[in-house]
């Protein structure tokens, strides 16, 4: 089985977020960034098929040079090679039309995305992506087996969780629940020596054109005090009376 | 010209959010001069869309699509947008929206902006703000294409009555076996419980309660106010709750009217999960946590003496004012 995971560079969850130029840019002085927790999860089932079931796994990434070292950390936990498509990721349709390209070039079975990144939220790429390839697509995916060429899986709906089947070729969009956090590997030094040897393949993108743009951003206002209370007549009142929320 | 709304049903019965969705479309109709089309698979009732602004109603009855399928859904929706010549298509942001919104987009070589919180700041450029870095920020984004796909995000804009009434038409799909590739096996969902995605009142609980075996009086609570309940990042790693209740970034993001925090010190990726709830309550037993500085109402208290005793009052409030 060829799988591809496809990987975000994102700020740290813990990052604080600001921006410069007049709120057009986002500011990355000092933002660690991390592969998208939703791709780790990803990565970290691949990893599983390739141990358990024997399978060989790439990870993509749309973007500049500097998202290298993200790509470097998924081989240190164990991909095979990576693919850097050498241009800046603009919006969703943009992104999941250069990794459609990478897909079909490298005719792979399984691709592997995260529901959403978490930087841009835009939560489209992986069903774009199916959409463009024509492959089989479940969002939201908390558990997935596959059997040669059939795959079960579970997505997380709204109130619970659904399991379906499905086959290859595939493309999924994951989340925590396809592993557990503490499933979730650190590299080691050898997989990180190993890594600086594994191929990191940077191809020219086919140019794909966005279908939205960012103006700017915008900060939400800051928050008022919070009303301590000391007795719980008294917030239920405010609840009742002034928040009107209950 | 239209404004296509795809209206959610579950089990025929439209759910909340369709009445917001339907809302939203008319106000977008308003702001391009021109109507409002639904479309409903197998749902009941459709002439209660007209309460909220659609002038027209197109019905798919088709068993096949009685389990939600992504792929076979997205396609009845393009083909109801081609046929309505629409302009402009929304969706809410549920799990199933969400879904199908990327192959959608494809279908119709539409733009989508999700997470939308507002009416567009313009419809040429149409331009609408959204909710970005998981609710730290808000992005205003345009979208350039001749169709544009709008995700609502929940509660963004509640629900707007007028005193139209929606002509019903039905709508056959063309589908095909290739738009069943992926096929409904089981549904696991707790029927007799609120989801997150569609309660009104959440109460989640951290580590402060110290064990799994203390969540009795949280979901006392939950049954009281008719909430559903939830749960901060460490509680689910630790298996003390499912996954499924994990509210933060990795986690479910929350937009409900009101949020109880209990014994959640308030880390910055959970603040960001609910940045969206309008009414946040902490009851923690640190004045220093940080959720207070994000919360409208707290108590420095004790859960194990506070909750015990907000749950009778709450109890004696709701049987006085029902």
């Amino acid at each position: 089985m060829k799988i591809l995971v496809c990987i975000s560079h994102v700020p740290d969850t813990t990052s604080k977020i600001n921006f410069t130029d007049n709120d057009t840019k986002f500011d990355t002085n000092g933002v660690q960034f991390v592969i998208n927790p939703n791709d780790e999860f990803g990565l970290t089932r691949a990893m599983w098929f390739k141990e358990k079931q024997g399978a060989s796994v790439d990870v993509v990434n749309v973007g500049g040079a500097e998202t290298e070292p993200t790509l470097r950390k998924a081989l240190a936990i164990g991909a095979d090679s990576a693919i850097r498509v050498n241009t800046e990721a603009k919006d969703g349709f943009q992104v999941a039309k250069e990794l459609a390209a990478v897909v079909q070039n490298g005719s792979y079975d399984l691709v592997i995305a995260g529901r959403e990144s978490i930087d841009y939220n835009g939560g489209m790429v992986p069903g774009m992506l199916a959409g463009l390839t024509g492959a089989n697509f479940v969002n939201t995916c908390i558990s997935l087996d596959v059997d040669g060429t059939n795959a079960t899986a579970t997505r997380e709906i709204d109130g619970g969780k659904e399991t379906v089947k499905t086959s290859l070729p595939l493309v999924i969009g994951g989340q925590k629940g396809l592993v557990e956090e503490s499933d979730l590997r650190i590299p080691n030094m050898r997989g990180i020596m190993m890594a600086r040897k594994k191929p990191l393949n940077v191809v020219e993108p086919t140019g794909a054109e966005t279908e939205t743009n960012i103006v700017s951003f915008e900060k939400p206002a800051p928050k008022g005090a919070v009303k301590l209370v000391d007795n719980v007549d008294d917030l239920i009142n405010l609840l009742h009376n002034e928040a009107k929320a209950i | 010209m239209s404004v296509l709304v795809y209206t959610e049903s579950e089990n025929g019965t439209f759910k909340k959010t369709a009445f917001e969705v339907a809302s939203y479309a008319k106000g977008i109709a308003e702001m391009m001069g021109t109507s409002v089309t639904a479309i409903s698979i197998n749902a009941k009732d459709t002439d209660s869309l007209g309460t909220y602004g659609v002038d027209k109603v197109l019905n798919v009855s088709n068993e096949q699509l009685n389990s939600f399928n992504a792929s076979a859904f997205a396609k009845a929706i393009s083909q109801a947008a081609k046929a309505e010549d629409a302009k402009v298509v929304v969706l809410s942001q549920s799990a199933d929206a969400k879904y199908l919104a990327g192959l959608l987009s494809v279908q119709l070589e539409a733009g989508y902006a999700s997470n939308v919180v507002a009416l567009p700041e313009s419809t040429a450029p149409f331009k609408v703000k959204r909710t970005a870095f998981t609710n730290k920020a808000f992005s205003h984004t345009e979208i350039n294409t001749d169709v544009k796909i709008v995700g609502l995000g929940k509660n963004a804009y509640g629900l707007k009555e007028t005193s139209g009434a929606a002509a019903a038409a039905s709508f056959e799909p063309s589908l095909s076996d290739g738009d069943y590739g992926v096929q409904v096996q089981s549904v696991d969902r707790a029927t007799d419980k609120v989801s997150i995605a569609d309660a009104e009142i959440v109460v989640s609980a951290g580590r402060g309660l110290k064990g799994p075996e203390n969540w009795d009086m949280i979901e006392e609570m939950a049954e009281i106010l008719g909430a559903a309940t939830a749960c901060s990042k460490p509680v689910s790693d630790l298996g003390w709750r499912s996954h499924g209740e994990h509210v933060g970034q990795t986690g479910k993001p929350v937009a409900s009217n009101l949020y109880i925090a209990i014994g959640i010190s308030g880390a910055i990726q959970h603040l960001a999960g609910v940045n969206s709830c309008k009414v946040k309550v902490v009851i923690n037993n640190d004045p220093e946590a940080p959720f207070f500085k994000a919360a409208d109402y707290g108590i420095v208290g004790d859960a194990f003496e506070v909750v015990p005793e907000l749950n009778e009052k709450l109890r004696a409030f709701k049987a006085a004012n029902s």
